[in-house]
């Protein structure tokens, strides 16, 4: 009843949170993304259970390589839509003095997520456009929920990290940076905005599937391209 | 005892009695800034380097041998001086006569010499072929007495690498001493212990030593003899750094010119340069600039080293390796890290002359060791990949504050202890011999103790565990007695007078054995237990594959249920080898490393339970096999450090290989991820790491397009090698290993 359905375990994350992380992937999806680089993580039904405290003794393993700054992360799929259990995993965590993390879109917000937040130490949300139209078309969700969400962490002062994903020709336009740097300059939990390349490595996890990769068309930004984005979100 | 070129240095009993961790105790400085002082290679220095790299692409267009001296046998004043380019360098002295040109060992094993001269279009002079026909070598006193098993356990490949036909190697000689002493103190001293001698009933063993001393009091005196031609005298102290470095230099050499040994290591001697350096500073006479061209031209001359190797040799230890091992950081008994600018200096040679495996630049880390040292040394990793870790935090306790590494992992006391080196025992191939009840199918060799061949449709884990035991216990007595007879022939034979002279009389002993094939050896042994294994007979009945049906935990993800089972398979090793007294009162160690030969021992080796494929490479040293990690390099990790130290004194190897994506965005980033890596493998306990941070596009450009990566540096298992200079199949192998990677 409180055991939570897990995609996969990656001991070694660096670049989903501060330091060196122990990332838990999430089975359960309900957006879907042109982009999304994890399709295998939609199925609510699939992945290992787990319970919390053994997924947590199992994070204390990697204890020793957290140094000051590392922790947990619990990624996905949407780990929201499994709030109860990742709000247990973080608590027995957070009893064994780890870090948490919560990587998410941020498109759920009830009574179990606010409960989550209250042991979660640094969230990585993704803002993935800044318009609504855009949000409904390519993620499956309005943009009311994410921005609600980012209020609440806000309320909570919870430190806060945006991450965007650029596609080229939806946006990598000045008009969405603007956008964008005007939400980070709203709520200051926010301590570090990181645009990400939009990546086709993921493309053979559709073909296994048998489903056709939505954003196939599109191409990866270049890497003078996300330099020249990232300098304009910092001035 | 006082000597005008001690002045300045802080007294103690290193005065009185040979005791250089004493001097260094007494009078390093430790360093706890960052890298900020150091300086970039001077004009000189980039003009000598300028010389050696095209001597260094020479050397690879003439097919990795730039010249053989094929007529004079290699000592310490076989050849007149040799230098690079005598007006601008720093230090001198070369192995022969000419940079690169290689000299010939015989006194390890003519044959191999001859074999190796051929490979390389040369032919071993008349004089020499001659003059050996009434010498014995190490080699054939190694073949008068080897028995039958032992033949038949060599030639099936279940023992592998023996130093039976060239130098043994690992052994450091206090090369210091010469530097901090001068050598008439070391003869005078050496004297001293031979005359002590006469007050004893002579058993065999003291008038072995006793005749050892006398080899070792006459070869210092040819190091004197050789440092003279060179314009300098060793008879007494190094007067300042540029000396101190230049007498150690010497002492070195003097032992690469003697031996051929496989591993002719360094010790630990930047801390100890460093007492000099800033005596020098400080007097104001020596700079920054300065104090890093002397340690570049040291550096230079190190990385100009080279034995002559036959190609089956290079199949085993791929890349023309030296193992010019050097200890560097750690901490001292009373907590003050042994960091120092040197520390510093060693390393920044990557950069002032270019990424290189030689010197085998090690960091001995601690917890506790300077926080901007971790970070250097973990920038250092990610930009040039020439670098091991080894835990000090481990070897300390046993080893105290002045010990080196020999060759990968082999720890010792320098000047105190040493060890005879002896191969490695394939485990894989004797679960197989084992379950075949003392047949080799690969070789078709009969061999051990003769049983039934395993029955049933289904490989039971208690019977094959039963079986393994039994199969162990025959072939650790068959490896101590094998090397028993080695180190025999070779202390008779191949005795190394020069790096001998350079420990206490009192010298302590290791015999060092090994094991390959580890993690599937492992892995095949939780197949049996949690799969179901059948075994696929051949017409005679030999079991010569197997069906697997089923998973089974694998070595590599943190599973307790098989890292456990590896864990207890060294620990049973062990326990095996030490039931069989070692020549010489040796203390038995035992490593889990493969240097390259990890290719090879598969090659050997038929298909396995765990689902590896006749002839497939093993994994190297203790690492998991290639891609079966499923939980990401920290899981990998840690079931490495689950092997126990205690069990494995003679290290545990593993190599690592990560992309830079995976190991952050920024470089300080990556640089402090690795830190913190670092920090949480060591304290779970582990004791060795390699660390590569490429990635595989750019090895399988390098092995498509080599000429484009001439100066190419990887870590491979305990040491670090030009990708270039590896065969086709390690290259292949290096390849084909798990790289962390961003998902």
């Amino acid at each position: 009843m409180c055991g939570g359905r897990v995609h996969s375990i990656q001991t070694l994350g660096t670049v989903d949170g501060p330091g060196v992380r122990f990332v838990v992937f999430m089975q359960g999806c309900r957006l879907r993304c042109g982009y999304c680089h994890n399709p295998d993580t939609w199925a609510e039904t699939e992945g290992t259970v787990y319970m919390p405290e053994a997924l947590a003794e199992k994070a204390t393993r990697y204890k020793a390589y957290f140094g000051e700054k590392g922790g947990i992360t619990v990624s996905g799929g949407e780990p929201l839509l499994q709030a109860d259990f990742v709000q247990k995993l973080f608590k027995a965590c957070h009893q064994r003095g780890i870090h948490t993390c919560l990587d998410t879109a941020g498109s759920i917000l009830n009574g179990d997520v606010e409960v989550l937040l209250k042991c979660t130490d640094h969230v990585l949300l993704d803002i993935k456009f800044t318009e609504d139209a855009l949000y409904r078309r390519y993620a499956g969700c309005s943009m009311e929920t994410p921005l609600a969400f980012l209020q609440l962490l806000q309320k909570m002062q919870i430190p806060t990290t945006i991450r965007q994903v650029i596609v080229p020709g939806l946006n990598d336009t000045p008009e969405n940076i603007a956008a964008l740097s005007a939400i980070v300059q709203k709520y200051p939990c926010i301590e570090k905005t990181e645009l990400l390349p939009f990546k086709k490595l993921c493309i053979v996890k559709y073909d296994a599937m048998g489903v056709p990769f939505p954003f196939q068309a599109y191409e990866t930004p270049s890497s003078a391209d996300m330099r020249r984005l990232e300098k304009m979100l910092n001035t | 005892m006082e000597h005008t070129n001690w002045k300045g240095f802080t007294s103690g009993k290193w005065q009185t009695e040979i005791c250089v961790r004493d001097f260094i105790q007494q009078n390093y400085v430790p360093y706890t800034g960052d890298e900020g002082f150091l300086e970039a290679a001077t004009p000189r220095t980039e003009g000598l380097m300028k010389k050696v790299d095209s001597l260094l692409t020479l050397e690879r267009q003439y097919g990795g041998v730039l010249d053989i001296d094929t007529a004079t046998v290699s000592s310490l004043t076989s050849y007149a001086p040799g230098y690079i380019d005598r007006e601008n360098e720093l230090i001198v002295g070369l192995q022969t006569n000419r940079p690169l040109k290689r000299g010939v060992h015989p006194f390890g094993g003519l044959r191999m010499v001859r074999q190796a001269c051929e490979a390389y279009g040369y032919k071993l002079s008349s004089k020499i072929e001659e003059e050996f026909q009434y010498r014995t070598t190490h080699n054939e006193g190694v073949y008068r007495a080897y028995t039958d098993e032992m033949r038949a356990a060599r030639k099936c490949h279940v023992i592998t690498g023996l130093p039976d036909a060239y130098g043994r190697g690992r052994i450091i000689g206090d090369y210091r001493r010469v530097a901090l002493y001068g050598v008439d103190r070391l003869i005078a001293e050496k004297k001293k212990d031979k005359a002590a001698l006469c007050d004893r009933n002579l058993t065999a063993e003291d008038i072995r030593l006793d005749e050892e001393l006398y080899q070792q009091i006459a070869f210092l005196g040819y190091m004197k003899e050789m440092a003279a031609s060179y314009g300098y005298d060793i008879s007494v102290p190094a007067a300042n750094a540029r000396e101190a470095i230049q007498w150690t230099y010497f002492a070195y050499l003097a032992a690469i010119k003697e031996q051929n040994g496989a591993a002719m290591s360094l010790g630990r001697v930047s801390t100890f340069f460093d007492i000099y350096i800033e005596r020098d500073i400080a007097a104001g006479i020596l700079n920054e600039s300065g104090a890093q061209e002397l340690i570049d031209d040291f550096v230079i001359k190190l990385r100009l080293a080279r034995h002559l190797r036959t190609p089956e040799y290079n199949a085993l230890f791929g890349g023309d390796p030296m193992w010019i091992t050097e200890a560097v950081g750690g901490m001292g008994e009373d907590g003050r890290t042994l960091v120092t600018k040197s520390s510093y200096r060693i390393l920044h040679t990557l950069y002032t002359l270019g990424t290189s495996p030689e010197p085998n630049l090690t960091v001995l880390w601690s917890q506790d060791l300077p926080v901007p040292f971790k970070k250097f040394c973990a920038r250092v990793s990610t930009e040039t990949d020439s670098i091991q870790y080894e835990s000090d935090d481990l070897m300390r306790p046993l080893y105290g504050d002045d010990y080196a590494i020999a060759c990968c992992v082999s720890a010792m006391k320098v000047g105190k202890q040493m060890q005879f080196f002896g191969a490695r025992a394939n485990l894989a191939k004797l679960l197989l011999i084992a379950i075949n009840g003392g047949y080799d199918t690969e070789s078709q060799i009969h061999i051990g103790p003769q049983t039934p061949v395993l029955s049933g449709d289904t490989l039971s884990y208690d019977t094959v565990v039963e079986r393994l035991g039994m199969y162990m216990e025959w072939l650790a007595r068959l490896y101590v007695n094998t090397m028993n007879v080695i180190h025999y022939m070779h202390d008779k034979y191949a005795y190394e007078k020069t790096q001998m002279a350079l420990h206490d009389t009192e010298v302590g002993r290791f015999m060092a054995f090994g094991i390959a094939g580890l993690s599937v050896a492992a892995d095949s042994l939780s197949a049996i237990r949690y799969a179901t294994v059948r075994p696929v007979r051949n017409a005679d009945g030999y079991i010569y594959d197997f069906k697997t049906e089923g998973d089974f935990p694998k070595f590599g993800n943190d599973d307790d249920r098989v890292d456990f089972i590896a864990r207890d398979l060294a620990n049973q090793m062990i326990c095996e080898l030490r039931k069989t007294p070692a020549y010489r009162n040796a203390v038995h160690t035992l490593s889990v490393l493969t240097i390259t030969s990890n290719v090879m021992y598969g090659k050997n080796t038929g298909a396995t339970p765990d689902g590896r494929p006749a002839g497939a490479p093993f994994a190297p040293g203790a690492n998991p096999m290639h891609n079966r990690e499923e939980n990401g390099a920290l899981a990998s990790l840690n079931s490495v450090a689950k092997l126990r130290y205690e069990d494995c004194r003679d290290g545990i190897s593993n190599t690592f290989s990560i992309t830079p994506e995976a190991l952050g965005r920024t470089l300080k980033e990556q640089t402090d991820n690795l830190v913190s890596i670092l920090d949480g493998y060591f304290a779970r306990g582990a004791h060795h790491i390699n660390v590569n941070v490429m990635r595989r596009e750019m090895l399988m450009d390098a092995y498509e397009n080599p000429e484009a990566y001439p100066n190419l540096t990887i870590r491979v298992s305990g040491y670090a090698v030009h990708f270039h200079k590896l065969s086709r199949e390690q290259q292949r192998e290096v390849i084909s290993r798990t790289f962390h990677a961003v998902m």
